[in-house]
């Protein structure tokens, strides 16, 4: 129960506008622009675009800002933004096979056509903090291949599914896939509804998900059998036109995850796929969610579910931060009445107590 | 010759002052539509090949005007740039017109080619960290 509290407007007001000089830190240093973090902060801007589920990074830029940082805060200002809009139209679905690859990577060959593509990596940085950094300096020159780009990059489980040695996906039935924006979802979830959710759920807790199916917690030998990072066209087909438009880019990262199925009475042993498909670069979210996507398919293989990332109503009921940063910090909330009553309870049952404490002694001595 | 799908297909991705700065001054026209925001839903497809699924929306601009003889043009663009959406609309009525060709050429020509320009850079930075694998033999 809570209780409207009134009195507190002056405290408040007060509050806010400290928590405003607070996010602007020292004055006699220039103010940090939401252009500037939409250009400099890339990754943290899309990762608040990813779990804010409002693709637009000027506006998880400037919710960032208002944030002081604070990714789960912006995320959750992106939500009720994203309420005050109206949804024009779906766009059709994304074709990550003809993707502008900025970089493109597979652990399972070596040779590829289209070549292993490493793009702007962390990976083979030494992790080493750059002191140079700390100092303004000019524009790094970035290196190009006289010659020409990259050519095709035909899909790595195209090969596998071609040879019947991994699973195909199960066909598209032409149905509207479910939204969990329009309706909370129901168990068992389809995989739709779980790749959704997924897309959409905290970074943190899908690591932390997917680390506990490769220590043993569900049963998992992943390869990454490809991870490609780069720009997909979106279009749609809105109804004045009556065809299908390019309405621009999106930059998403994809990954295919490649896991052994030991098979069943109707299908051969072969290998299965978990698939992660994020918003903006995030390879380990991307990741993350290929492995989770891939444990939450035991009930449909017959395998044993024992683990939480195998649990879908754990998993799908607990990945969405705005929601549960919603149901923690309700807690800050005032809660006098309900304390109170909690007290009452308490002095009541410890009178008791007390009083069959003494009762017991007395009979003890007696 | 762009198609219109193509022209409204580089419109989507030019800024406004691109394309004010290479159309000059625009005949008289009226908005019938916006421009407004909304949210287009994105969706991906399980495995990237299966069934659909829905990925986050994102925010679109729409704007339909129509000029004086009638002729309808619609903008659309992923992001909340309403002047370029309504400018991307007039332009696609004018490119339906009798003066299409000299508007394809004036705006969508350069437009396209600053476009596919961009994106062979991007395509031959991604080139460069393209791993070369070589034996040992071969690296004395």
């Amino acid at each position: 129960m809570y209780v409207a509290v009134k009195g507190g407007d002056a405290a408040i007001e007060a509050a806010h506008r400290w928590l405003a000089h607070e996010r602007r830190g020292d004055p006699a240093l220039p103010e940090i622009t939401a252009l500037q973090l939409r250009e400099q902060m890339t990754l943290a801007v899309d990762r608040v675009m990813a779990e804010g589920s409002c693709l637009d990074r000027d506006l998880a830029a400037l919710a960032l800002k208002q944030s002081r940082g604070d990714a789960v805060e912006a995320a959750f200002l992106l939500r009720a933004y994203r309420n005050t809009l109206p949804r024009f139209m779906a766009a059709e679905p994304l074709d990550t096979g003809a993707m502008q690859a900025r970089r493109r990577i597979s652990a399972t060959y070596k040779d590829l056509p289209g070549g292993q593509v490493l793009g702007p990596t962390f990976d083979y940085t030494h992790r080493l903090l750059d002191f140079t950094l700390a100092a303004e300096g000019a524009a790094p020159s970035v290196p190009e291949e006289d010659a020409e780009g990259t050519g095709p990059m035909p899909r790595v489980t195209g090969f596998l599914t071609g040879e019947g040695l991994m699973r195909a996906e199960a066909p598209d039935d032409g149905e509207a896939p479910p939204d969990l924006t329009r309706e909370p979802p129901s168990f068992p979830a389809s995989r739709p509804l779980r790749l959704q959710a997924l897309a959409r759920g905290d970074e943190g807790f899908l690591l932390g998900l997917g680390y506990s199916t490769q220590r043993g917690y569900g049963n998992a030998h992943p390869f990454v059998a490809e991870l490609r990072v780069g720009e997909v066209e979106v279009l749609v087909e809105p109804p004045e036109l009556g065809f299908a438009i390019s309405i621009g880019e999106i930059t998403v990262t994809e990954c295919q995850m490649a896991t052994q199925f030991a098979g069943s009475r109707e299908e051969p042993p072969q290998f299965t796929r978990g698939y992660g498909l994020v918003p903006g670069q995030n390879e380990r979210k991307a990741m993350a969610m290929a492995l989770v996507d891939r444990a939450l398919m035991a009930r449909e293989l017959g395998e044993e579910a024992t683990a939480p990332a195998q649990d879908e109503e754990f998993v799908l009921l607990h990945s969405d931060n705005v929601e549960a940063t919603g149901f923690i910090e309700h807690l800050k909330l005032p809660h006098h009445v309900d304390f109170q009553s909690e007290l009452e309870k308490l002095r009541s049952i410890r009178r008791r107590w007390e009083a069959e404490r003494v009762a017991a002694r007395k009979e003890a001595a007696e | 010759m762009a198609t219109r799908p193509e022209w409204i297909s580089v419109l989507a991705r030019a800024s406004a002052e691109e394309m004010e700065s290479l159309a000059g001054t625009f005949p008289p026209y009226r908005r019938l539509r916006g421009p407004e925001t909304g949210l287009t839903m994105l969706r991906g497809r399980a495995g990237g090949d299966g069934a659909a699924f829905n990925l986050g929306e994102a925010t679109a601009t729409r704007c339909t005007v129509a000029l004086a003889d009638g002729t309808l043009g619609h903008g659309w663009r992923l992001g909340r740039d309403r002047r370029a959406a309504e400018i991307a609309a007039v332009l696609d009525a004018l490119l339906q017109g009798a003066e299409g060709e000299a508007w394809q050429a004036r705006v969508v020509a350069p437009l396209a080619e600053a476009q596919r320009a961009a994106r062979e850079q991007q395509s031959r930075r991604a080139a460069a960290t393209a791993v070369r694998f070589s034996t040992l033999g071969t690296m004395r």
